[in-house]
């Protein structure tokens, strides 16, 4: 493996504007190792072997030429396959939608391309982003790099695999309930769920769209800022993209480096924190870890109760598929995506041909949240299931609002357990779904979050996550408090978390196939 | 009691336009049970005094000046349609011929 692909995107950058590399090098490094380990871990659905080589001479040529390039130019990416990229094949996850090249960039995917990134490829998820395990991908699951037998979180287990991997040292994602943060905590990686509108979701396949949001996977705080830097912005083709509200973000990770966060106030989270949720006991010790070490850093540590909490997950699973069957209901055969007949039927109709193809394009998840939808938003049902979750919504929003009255930023762990083997969950969804219980509330209220890696369970040595929230527009709080306590964490460990993961070489990768 | 029998999830799934196997009723309808049984009691947390939120943001309605603008072309339209027939998307016929 090369040296390159251990590197932090911001030390790239650095190496790249310098000229001590060039983007081909940097480039050719990760597809290498690509070739390297992805048979075995599987981050990828679609590498752009070709196009990558040649968008990075042209990043090497523009900068012999004395363009004037962006900060992240020639440094590459993966790209979650929810995302439209034209030219590359476009999939999330679905075999409804194999094969099909969009004729479009979504429009993170434009400023990726505007700003100089350099795409390796589109990453494996959970079809249409349903699940927390990768599991769910029509095209088979994708291996946690720490422990190729354990799920790699889900849906964006892709892109949190090919960072943990090094195939990658930047990925994006998007979090409906937990999708970039759950799949960051149990690869030892960072993810942020930027705030509600703050990256367009224009040209990201839909499934809940009152709660999706895009935003960037990474190994370190500020590399994550970087990314998000270049993937935020007002958005006229979304007509919920913000129009104002887009701190520094990148200032923000620097400031939190080096000035630390003397003062602060953190609110600890007591509905998820222990009791309910089975949190594991070596992701709870992590967690306290943390506590303590901000509170050596001149933090205030106050306990804050959410009590509404309880059912966020109850309302996220009312809510969410709701809007996944109405969103599901495009491809219906005629207008657009796989097209099936059904078998044995002379001259069939057009419902036969879209209940035949539906039958075959969707797999077991994707139909269940489809049903469920379909019964929550039924004449009769609507009001007792759609209507309460949506005031469920509001009491969350009132939680949060009285809780960041007393603190500066909320944590909790990310997620209640580490990796789970492979297979473990996969016939007891409502098991899966307990995975986001603690990463729901703040897409139900629109704000921003944060998961950052928080150390080794004692009991399977395998990484935990702790997960930092903050007022809607204030993403850079995020930032400050979660490179501040990274440096320390750092510090403590004397190293990366992911120099502890272990090395994965041909006789492992062998063994799995 | 279940909350949701298999005839339901059949009828659902009709609604829903989703073609399934008898196994596959028999088992989604006891995973449904379960989790409908999981997701009721947002009905006992929320009064009537409690506002329905729909959405995290304020929604208001955005226009754009009526400016004719460049789209796709129709080569770039229909490149990922299975079937064209002069420069249209060529679909099955649904309707008979009269």
């Amino acid at each position: 493996m090369s040296e390159l692909t251990r590197r932090t995107a911001a030390d790239l950058a650095q190496l790249l504007s310098s000229g001590e590399v060039s983007a081909v090098e940097v480039t050719q490094a990760h597809l290498d190792r690509i070739t390297e380990v992805d048979a075995g871990v599987h981050s990828f659905l679609h590498v752009a072997t070709e196009s990558a080589l040649a968008d990075a001479a042209a990043v090497d040529a523009a900068r012999a030429a004395g363009e004037n390039l962006g900060p992240l130019a020639g440094v590459p990416i993966a790209v979650k396959d929810v995302m439209t990229t034209q030219g590359l094949p476009t999939t999330a996850g679905s075999k409804m939608l194999e094969g099909w090249v969009p004729p479009y960039d979504a429009t993170v995917v434009r400023k990726l391309r505007e700003s100089r990134l350099v795409m390796l490829g589109k990453t494996n998820m959970d079809e249409f982003a349903m699940g927390s395990s990768t599991e769910h991908s029509a095209y088979g699951p994708t291996r946690n790099p720490w422990d190729l037998n354990r799920i790699p979180g889900g849906s964006g287990g892709g892109s949190a695999a090919a960072l943990a991997a090094f195939e990658a040292p930047l990925a994006t994602g998007t979090d409906t309930g937990g999708s970039i943060r759950q799949p960051a905590s149990v690869t030892g990686t960072v993810g942020v769920k930027p705030t509600y509108g703050a990256v367009s979701r224009y040209g990201l396949i839909a499934m809940a769209s009152s709660l999706d949001q895009g935003g960037p996977c990474a190994r370190t705080v500020l590399d994550a800022a970087l990314l998000h830097e270049v993937m935020a912005g007002h958005d006229p083709l979304d007509s919920t993209s913000l129009t104002d509200g887009y701190p520094d973000v990148v200032a923000a990770a620097r400031a939190g480096a080096k000035d630390g966060i003397a003062g602060l106030k953190i609110g600890v989270i007591r509905e998820l924190h222990g009791g309910e949720g089975g949190y594991q006991a070596g992701v709870l010790a992590r967690f306290d870890e943390s506590l303590a070490l901000l509170t050596k850093a001149g933090a205030e540590i106050v306990e804050v109760s959410c009590p509404s909490f309880t059912a966020a997950l109850p309302a996220y699973y009312l809510i969410m598929p709701s809007e996944a069957s109405s969103n599901l209901a495009k491809f219906d055969a005629m207008r657009y995506g796989l097209r099936v007949g059904p078998q044995g039927v002379e001259g069939p109709s057009a419902e036969q041909v879209m209940a035949a193809t539906r039958a075959a394009g969707f797999g077991d998840e994707v139909k269940r949240r489809i049903i469920l939808g379909t019964y929550a938003l039924s004449s009769g049902y609507y009001d007792a299931y759609y209507g309460s979750a949506q005031k469920v919504r509001t009491l969350i929003q009132r939680d949060f609002a009285a809780a960041f009255a007393q603190a500066d930023v909320l944590v909790s762990p990310t997620a209640p357990t580490t990796a789970f083997a492979l297979g473990a969950k996969l016939d007891d969804p409502l098991s899966m779904y307990l995975q986001d219980v603690a990463t729901i509330p703040a897409n139900l209220a629109g704000i921003p979050g944060m998961s950052l890696p928080s150390g080794l369970a004692d009991e399977d040595g395998l990484p935990a996550g702790i997960q930092l929230l903050a007022p809607a527009q204030a993403d850079d709080r995020l930032y400050r408090v979660g490179a501040a306590l990274e440096s320390l964490l750092v510090e403590s460990w004397g190293g990366q978390i992911l120099d502890k993961a272990p090395v994965l070489d041909a006789k492992t990768l062998e063994a799995i196939r | 009691m279940p909350a949701i029998s298999r005839d339901e999830v059949a009828h659902l799934a009709g609604l829903a336009r989703i073609e399934m196997s008898p196994d596959e009723l028999d088992r989604m309808a006891g995973q449904l049970d379960v989790i409908l049984g999981a997701v009721a009691q947002v009905r006992e947390v929320a009064g009537d005094d409690v506002p329905a939120t729909s959405h995290p943001m304020p929604l208001v309605n955005v226009t754009r000046p009526d400016v004719p603008r460049p789209g796709l072309s129709a080569e770039q339209a229909l490149a990922g349609a299975p079937a064209q027939q002069e420069q249209r998307f060529r679909v099955p016929r649904i309707l008979e011929e009269d």
